[in-house]
């Protein structure tokens, strides 16, 4: 379980989370929408220890360890995983190279034996060929010259051979086409099981049709202003969020 | 704190090559004079034709003087407060490794150079999963204590053996070549090292050969206060091929010591040489105290049409690197390859790349440099391209990138392009990037930790390079820059 109590943090001198209150019980997946620049991908940030930003208040447990003491790796082998709302490039480096160390540090932080190139080519392209995804995306360079789309599968390519604990997926729908959309929440649901849970950042009702969330929260000015059920996408899809933001305000 | 100010703060020495091997030994006298010179020359009972040699060179150093274009810092060197000879004092050039004092051995099993040469049973296959035999020259200090493999190679020809022994054995071929590619005063290093060298490796590869194995020398410096002035000549013939490979390390000490070096090539008509070397002398501690000054010459000549020269290099090591290895391309189609990767943390200071002469008609050079500066270091391309009249057609392709660790270091490339032929087509291309916090966060979100994040970046951006060196020595090539950067990451 993801437990998340009066969270701030600030970049710089501003402040951009005011007071998060948010917990995702094991196996449920929660949708967090909101305008732009509300704060949705800083969350993100904060909840997998990214360093510029600094958390200046509230607590965040999950499975009942202190997350925010730990370094990112510490928290990628306690189970969190983030899909980059912009994954980013590095140049020479070989994708299944990449993935194999990522998944081997993991393993070695569970106590598991480290998987050899065949054998974790052989693990690899189960998954590429779930995700319909080309085997030469593991030969190139990790999201170099990668399109919009294939970056997007390439985080969820990689979310399924890391199988996290919970997994923020920011934004992972945006710029995919309809076939792809569909790759994706597949992928999600693949992993869903009483000890999995989700947070997926979205603007879109779209890839909530097929990954039928159990809450949904509205960010906005670093807060969460309202929560419901699945219908609350759907009325924001309709109305947007004047009508919320002024019910808040 | 953020990653990089980790990085910046805890930059240290990491150098496991830094024992001392506790020998008795034979030193001429501090100081650089006719004296040791004749001294040298007697040791290593040469010819008088070589001394000659040596004073004429001599001559020629007394009326140079230091160059200081390179952007590198150093207090003056005193070159009278060195000794210019030391050999361990149990016969010097043993014939058999059972010779050898164990000493000796015992340090070269630490260094994990390969001196055994594994009996080939006949009639058994070799074991595949047995890395592949090479052959090694053990250069220590001034003198080679051992070389592996010379029957074998002998018998397809191939002469492989140390310099000082060639001047005795095979005098003609060492006069005609010695000194043909790199000049006595070429420079004010090369007739110093010209007057006053001492031991390196030897090899010839007869017309039409392909060396049956890999060849290397491995250079270690032990004594205090000694320079070490290493002399490497190798000559492949017509359609001749070889691949060799150099290494060096030295104990880790306050004082600098100088390591000048003189390497030629000659290629003939079709011949092919791949010269790669992987450079991890003592870089001096976290302060800048202590460490090898590396200046070096280098250089190639493509006599021939078709012929070419490649050098590979991965400089990890010493206080400051000069060095410059070069091709003469006067062979028509001949093609020079220059891929280099330098590695600079706390106070090292490298000024290091190529010059390709392009003089024969369609010929062709290839240049990828990467340069990774962390710490307080300085890093430097210097590059020089010329194009000659005769040089119809030539090509040169350039790409220059650097890659920043933290914001104390410095990343500089001075590329000088002359172009007299107008058939040339010459490109460069130059980039300086900085490890990016996202690229690390991106990493460290997926399990790795800031080390391992470091080591894979790196790696990426040397790829081009290291995938050039033979493949057990890439292997090595990529632990040593994940050792030399340790201790660049938090
Ligand atoms: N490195 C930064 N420096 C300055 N401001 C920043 C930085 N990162 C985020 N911000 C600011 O913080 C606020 C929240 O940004 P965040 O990326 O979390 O928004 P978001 O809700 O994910 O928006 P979007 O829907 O557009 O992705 C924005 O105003 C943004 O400009
Ligand atoms: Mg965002």
């Amino acid at each position: 379980m993801l437990d998340i109590r009066g969270l701030t943090a600030s970049i710089g001198d501003k402040s951009i989370l005011r007071g998060i209150d948010l917990v995702v019980p094991d196996g449920e997946v929660h949708a967090i929408m909101g305008p732009n620049g509300s704060g949705k991908s800083t969350l993100g940030y904060v909840l997998s220890g990214r360093e510029d930003y600094t958390v200046t208040g509230g607590s965040v447990t999950f499975n009942g360890i202190d997350l925010l003491s730990l370094e990112p790796e510490a928290r990628a082998a306690a189970g969190v995983f983030l899909a980059f709302q912009a994954p980013i490039e590095l140049p020479g480096v070989n994708n299944a190279n990449f993935l194999r160390t990522a998944l081997n540090a993991i393993r070695r932080a569970h106590g598991e034996s480290e998987l050899d190139a065949m054998q974790f080519l052989k693990v690899a392209r189960v998954e590429t060929k779930r995700l319909s995804m080309p085997d030469d995306m593991l030969k190139r360079n990790v999201n170099v010259g990668f399109s919009g789309g294939e970056k997007k599968r390439n985080e969820v390519l990689q979310m399924a051979l890391l199988r996290p604990k919970l997994a923020i997926l920011d934004e992972t729908d945006s710029g995919l086409d309809i076939d792809a959309l569909k790759i994706v929440a597949d992928g999600v649901n693949a992993l869903r099981s009483p000890t999995f849970s989700a947070l997926v950042i979205t603007h879109h009702q779209r890839l909530l049709d097929h990954l039928v969330p159990n809450r949904v929260h509205v960010l906005a000015h670093g807060r969460i202003i309202r929560s419901g059920g699945p219908e609350l996408a759907r009325e924001l899809e309709k109305t947007g969020y004047a009508g919320v933001l002024a019910e808040a305000a | 704190m953020s990653a990089t100010a980790e990085i910046l703060d805890s930059v240290q020495s990491s150098y496991k090559w830094g024992f001392e091997t506790d020998i008795e030994m034979d030193l001429a006298p501090k100081g650089l004079n006719e004296d040791i010179i004749r001294l040298i020359s007697a040791r290593k009972e040469e010819p008088l034709w070589m001394l000659e040699y040596r004073l004429k060179a001599f001559a020629a150093w007394l009326k140079m003087e230091e160059p200081d274009w390179a952007r590198v810092d150093h207090p003056p060197i005193d070159y009278q407060d060195l000794h210019y000879y030391a050999a361990p004092k149990k016969k010097a050039g043993p014939k058999s490794l059972d010779e050898v004092d164990p000493e000796l051995l015992k340090m070269y099993e630490k260094l994990g150079i390969p001196l055994k040469e594994r009996a080939i049973l006949a009639g058994v296959e070799p074991d595949p999963n047995e890395r592949p035999q090479i052959a090694v020259d053990a250069v220590f200090d001034s003198v080679s204590v051992a070389t592996t493999f010379r029957e074998t190679l002998s018998k397809v020809g191939v002469i492989f053996c140390p310099i000082s022994e060639a001047v005795r054995d095979h005098p003609d071929l060492v006069r005609e070549y010695l000194g043909s590619v790199v000049p006595v005063a070429d420079n004010y290093f090369s007739a110093l090292n010209a007057a006053v060298f001492t031991d390196g490796s030897f090899v010839y590869i007869p017309k039409g050969v392909r060396c049956p194995m890999e060849l290397s020398t491995y250079f270690r410096i032990n004594a205090r206060n000694t320079g070490q002035f290493e002399r490497t000549l190798i000559i492949a013939e017509a359609g001749a091929h070889v691949s060799y490979l150099e290494g060096c390390t030295a104990p880790q000490r306050d004082e600098n010591q100088l390591h000048a070096a003189v390497v030629e090539l000659i290629a003939m008509d079709d011949a092919t040489i791949k010269y790669s070397t992987v450079q991890n002398w003592y870089p001096g501690d976290a302060d800048g105290k202590g460490g090898i000054y590396n200046f070096v010459t280098k250089r190639g000549a493509c006599r021939g049409d078709r012929s070419k020269i490649s050098w590979t290099q991965v400089e990890t090591g010493s206080a400051i690197t000069w060095k410059y290895p070069s091709c003469v391309l006067i062979g028509e189609d001949s093609v020079g390859e220059f891929y280099s990767v330098a590695v600079t943390t706390n106070h090292q200071q490298a000024d290091t790349g190529t010059k390709m002469i392009h003089v024969g008609k369609g010929s062709s050079s290839t240049i990828v440099s990467k340069g990774i500066s962390a710490g307080k270091s300085n890093n430097t391309y210097r590059g020089l391209v010329r194009i000659l009249p005769s040089a119809a057609g030539a090509r040169n392709h350039t790409q220059c990138d650097s890659l920043l660790i933290g914001d104390e270091c410095g990343a500089h490339t001075v590329p000088y392009i002359e172009s007299r032929n107008r058939t040339a087509k010459v490109e460069h291309e130059a980039t300086t990037s900085k490890i990016a916090e996202d690229q690390l966060f991106y990493c460290r979100q997926r399990g790795l930790s800031e080390e391992d994040a470091v080591n894979l970046i790196v790696n990426g951006f040397c790829k081009e390079v290291l995938k050039e060196l033979p493949m057990e020595f890439a292997v090595e090539a990529q632990k040593l820059l994940a050792v030399s950067l340790e201790g660049s990451v938090g």
